[in-house]
């Protein structure tokens, strides 16, 4: 038996192993494991019939072309080491085969070289086989210990991508929180804003009142002194009528007498005025007090509507306004002090109907005066909605329409008390809140919210 | 009928002295003035049961109107005198207060004089 069978079939056996382990080209496969079985037939049949030569030739050309295709392909480079084991034993038995069918000089020259060779070729086999086993061994521990990494790497994958949406979520959560601490400061700057006009209102209304209880007394000393001295000059000028003397005199007298109960007419007049002041600011002291009951809203803000408009119809014949109501149906009465209230709704049912007549005064071509009154539930509150396209408020003035004695009206026209006093009346006695949009020259409308009990 | 007038203000003397001139002169009033609650006991107990009706302001410093309208009923039982209370405009705890301890009638301040009349003529 010749070395090159068994390397042949060692070969073989080898590379068809490589491409089982790669799962590559089936069909070589194939052909190479009947092969094994092939190298054998042929080497048996080499034998029986004694063409062993022709045989050793056969396999040491298929020795050959594996070997080329081993260091040509890719696919085989792993295997390479192996092959470099085999490859002096390869060469060695291929230079026999040359040598044998060269002359016999060849032969006498390389005889004992190539016993020599052989045993070189074989411990060269032996070590290299060695070596390469150990290297596979270390390669198969490399790799295993890749997979082992490559696994721990796919987790650690797996747990940063976990981490990651973590991330993600509590990102998210954290930007929502913030945004929503930064809308709560939004509410929180507004409410302070709020908060402090209601107080700067509060205080205003408190010192209204104060000043008014202070100003009552003296002033109705005025008043009263007043009165009894027209009483007093009117009879005193009837006296005069009584007396007997110089008639240029009792008339010059008379005409003196005239003189001051016409003053006094005048000072009781003023001081009338300066009362009616005085009540409307004492009224602010009352906006705290007041029995609630239970009242139809809707109803009471369309009757305060009527009264406005019937009032200023009936000092001014020539007004006219479209009045508009969207009024909630079926809503349920709530706890108010209706006369109050009312007297509150009134002021602003009044300026609006002051601001669109002092529109309509401007004679804007296809201006039709309009006041639209809106009284529906949102929420937990009752909403009055009063809107005019009247005049406008300007900007600059907006912040102080609810201060005690502001007003744009002409004097002797207003009091500058009426929106103070809605004012207090809203927001203290019923503790609700206005709000005031306006544009002007383009109209007003006022926002009134009155909490409902439930 | 004797009238006895109770109020801090001085000048109320004067102006009720003026108003009511012509009563006076003739006759059908008398007015007597006090300028402070305690001054206004002192007054009844020196002149018991001459005073027929008192008016009396709520607000007074040192004795309140409510004290010498409690003072008055509980004192003179038979027949005590008609007291009329003076009460700021629309203070109505005041108001109440007086009704509870058994004031005979109601003025509101600013005092009117005409009203006032018509109630006297009528008691």
């Amino acid at each position: 038996m010749g070395l090159e069978t068994v390397i042949l079939f060692v070969l073989i056996l080898q590379v068809r192993n490589v491409l089982v382990k790669q799962k590559i080209y089936p069909a070589w496969r194939k052909f190479l494991f009947w092969s094994l079985f092939g190298v054998w037939i042929v080497f048996g049949i080499g034998e029986a019939t004694r063409q062993d030569d022709i045989v050793k030739w056969l396999f040491h050309i298929s020795i050959l072309v594996i070997t080329v295709i081993v260091y040509q392909k890719d696919e085989f480079k792993r295997y390479r080491s192996y092959m470099n084991a085999f490859l002096p034993l390869i060469i060695l038995g291929i230079t026999e085969a040359v040598v044998e069918i060269g002359p016999k000089s060849w032969k006498d020259a390389l005889e004992g070289f190539i016993d020599t060779a052989q045993i070189f070729a074989i411990i060269w086999m032996v070590a290299m086989l060695f070596i390469a086993n150990k290297q596979k061994k270390a390669l198969e521990k490399e790799n295993i210990r890749r997979e082992q990494e490559e696994r721990e790497r796919i987790i650690i994958e797996e747990k940063k991508a976990e981490l990651e949406i973590l991330v993600a979520e509590r990102t998210a959560e954290i930007t929502r929180q913030k945004e929503e601490l930064e809308q709560a400061v939004v509410d929180l700057k507004s409410a302070q804003t709020q908060l402090i006009h209601a107080e700067k209102m509060a205080s205003l209304g408190e010192l209204t009142a104060g000043i008014a209880h202070e100003i009552q007394n003296p002033l109705n000393f005025v008043n009263n002194f007043s009165d009894v001295n027209i009483e007093l000059a009117t009879e005193l000028k009837e006296e005069l009528g009584k007396v007997v003397g110089d008639e240029n005199t009792k008339l010059a007298l008379q005409q003196l007498a005239n003189s001051i109960i016409q003053n006094q007419e005048k000072i009781t007049q003023h001081g009338k005025r300066a009362d009616s002041i005085v009540k409307g600011m004492l009224q602010h002291s009352r906006a705290n007090n007041g029995q609630k009951e239970t009242t139809d809203l809707v109803a009471l803000a369309e009757e305060y509507l009527r009264l406005s408009y019937h009032g200023l119809r009936a000092k001014d014949k020539l007004f006219n306004a479209k009045i508009t109501t969207h009024l909630e149906e079926k809503m349920e009465h709530i706890a108010l002090v209706p006369q109050d209230l009312g007297r509150a709704l009134l002021n602003f049912f009044n300026n609006a109907f002051y601001a669109v007549s002092e529109k309509k005064k401007l004679n804007i071509p296809g201006y039709e005066p309009e006041v639209t009154l809106t009284v529906k539930r949102t929420g937990k509150y009752a909403e009055i909605r009063i809107r005019d396209n009247g005049t406008g408020i300007p900007e600059a003035i907006r912040d102080k329409i609810f201060q005690p004695f502001f007003t744009t009206k002409p004097t002797g026209l207003g009091t500058g008390l009426g929106l103070s006093l809605s004012y207090d009346i809203i927001t203290k006695l019923h503790e609700g809140n206005i709000i005031c949009q306006s544009k002007e020259g383009e109209g007003t409308e006022f926002i009134i919210r009155i909490p409902m009990e439930e | 009928m004797k009238i006895l007038v109770v109020d801090d203000e001085r000048d109320i003397q004067m102006l009720f002295e003026q108003r009511f001139r012509k009563e006076i002169r003739s006759g059908q009033i008398i007015l007597a003035f006090a300028f402070s609650g305690e001054e206004a006991l002192t007054y009844l107990n020196l002149h018991h049961h001459e005073a027929v009706l008192i008016l009396s302001d709520i607000n007074m410093p040192g004795m309140s109107g409510l004290e010498l309208l409690k003072h008055i009923k509980q004192k003179y039982e038979n027949p005590p005198p008609v007291v009329m209370m003076i009460t700021a405009y629309g203070d109505a705890e005041n108001y109440n207060k007086s009704m509870e301890l058994g004031a005979d009638d109601f003025l509101t301040k600013p005092l009117d004089f005409s009203v006032l009349k018509e109630k006297l003529k009528l008691n």
